[in-house]
């Protein structure tokens, strides 16, 4: 604070400030007031607060109370940061506000919004109370902006990080889910593939094939893209480059479940077609995969 | 490095145990070729299960000795090539065209079996 003051309250402030200078950061005596100020005039703050979040109509997923609730610890939480200049607790319930809220569909926009909303509406009950005295209103605002910054940057953070996790869960979720290699008979493998193949999604399922074939010792695998709507020409040669390396492995790739598309993608890229085994549906694939195999499936009545 | 040929029935088997120079591969190639006509063996293993890395000399020299073996009136399988290696061949375009393949000994000497066979 390199201000030059001559103003009486202000020298007054500063005595005490100087006072208190060793046990506590700089412009601690402005804040407390300021936190005073802020539960002095809580209630109607709050309400306020509130009024604006409805008219800008942010989280309108919520109710007016569910609103009206997490505005109160909001606000609480917002002006104990404020107090202690401490941040972890707000970060603690950002965190948890975001888990319980994020489900119900409430976006990145709203949580900025409400928080710089409360940003603005105490800022201007900061104007309304010292508008007459103009020097300590910026010592004020000195102290109240780089904190109130680093409370909406925190929240904002929180929210953004929290929603980051969990699309990165649901992503490992999706990954271990999407590529399972089944046996379903002695040296048949089946590798049913559901959804969009990217680069990444490919490279693992290759891999899972490729480790599947070796430790179930398998000579015939069935990979059915019935899920697969349409995939690119890296993908595709992707594919193609795997039905190869397995033979390469000794096992035989039949591929079911070709779409009209991404038939016209493998032939758009000009594979070879003589070495793709390819049958229309994941029945077809199964009993051709058991014809070589030298399996034949009969009615109980006819084996008997 | 001189990779063993065993005899066991009327199949060779050639165990390839550490990575190869090229001077080892025609070396390799040579003796086996040799060999095949001089045990009357009627097929040839070439395993490659030690193998962590297939360079291109070393996929067309095993793709030389399979049409090589066949003109000398045996057939070849190459068995054992790990999961890794088979994939980084495909995407150099080592693809092994035409050469049987087999997931280890135990299924080389299953195929073999099976074609001689079909031919008898």
């Amino acid at each position: 604070m390199a201000r030059i003051d001559t103003d009486s309250s202000s020298t007054q402030v500063q005595e005490e400030y100087s006072e208190s200078a060793e046990r506590t950061k700089p412009g601690s005596v402005l804040l407390r007031e300021l936190v005073a100020h802020l539960r002095d005039n809580r209630t109607q703050l709050r309400e306020e607060w509130a009024r604006r979040i409805t008219e800008a109509r942010l989280l309108t997923a919520m109710t007016k109370e569910e609103v009206f609730a997490e505005a109160t610890s909001v606000y609480n939480n917002y002006v104990e940061a404020l107090e202690t200049g401490t941040f972890e607790a707000l970060q603690a319930y950002a965190r948890n506000l975001s888990e319980r809220i994020i489900p119900r569909g409430v976006e990145t926009h709203e949580v900025v919004g409400i928080v710089l909303l409360l940003r603005d509406v105490l800022a201007r009950s900061l104007f309304a109370k010292y508008q007459t005295d103009f020097t300590k209103l910026n010592r004020i605002l000195d102290a109240y902006e780089p904190a109130a910054n680093r409370i909406a940057n925190t929240v904002a953070v929180g929210f953004v990080q929290e929603r980051e996790r969990i699309i990165r869960e649901q992503q490992e979720a999706i990954r271990e889910l999407s590529t399972p290699v089944l046996q379903v008979r002695e040296r048949l493998l089946i590798l049913p593939i559901i959804g969009v193949i990217d680069a990444q999604r490919a490279r693992q399922l290759t891999e899972q094939l490729l480790r599947g074939i070796r430790t179930n010792r398998a000579k015939v695998v069935v990979i059915d893209i019935t899920g697969v709507a349409a995939m690119d020409a890296t993908v595709a040669n992707h594919l193609v480059q795997t039905v190869e390396a397995s033979r390469l492995l000794g096992a035989t790739v039949i591929v079911t479940g070709l779409s009209p598309e991404i038939a016209q993608t493998i032939v758009n890229i000009g594979v070879d077609l003589g070495k793709m085994n390819t049958v229309g549906d994941l029945q077809g694939g199964i009993e051709q995969a058991e014809r070589l195999l030298g399996y034949k499936a009969v009615p109980l009545a006819e084996a008997s | 490095m001189e990779v063993p040929i065993l005899k066991q029935g009327d199949v060779l088997i050639a165990t390839v145990q550490a990575a190869l120079t090229d001077a080892d591969l025609l070396h390799f190639r040579t003796s086996l070729i040799q060999q095949v006509v001089r045990c009357r063996s009627r097929g040839v293993i070439v395993d490659v299960t030690s193998l962590d890395v297939m360079d291109s000399f070393a996929s067309r020299t095993l793709r030389e000795i399979a049409q090589m073996i066949r003109l000398r009136g045996a057939e070849t399988v190459i068995v054992g090539i790990q999961p890794e290696v088979a994939f980084t061949m495909v995407q150099l375009g080592l693809k092994l065209e035409d050469v049987a393949t087999a997931l280890d000994l135990e299924e080389g000497l299953a195929h073999l079996q099976q074609r001689s066979a079909s031919t008898a």
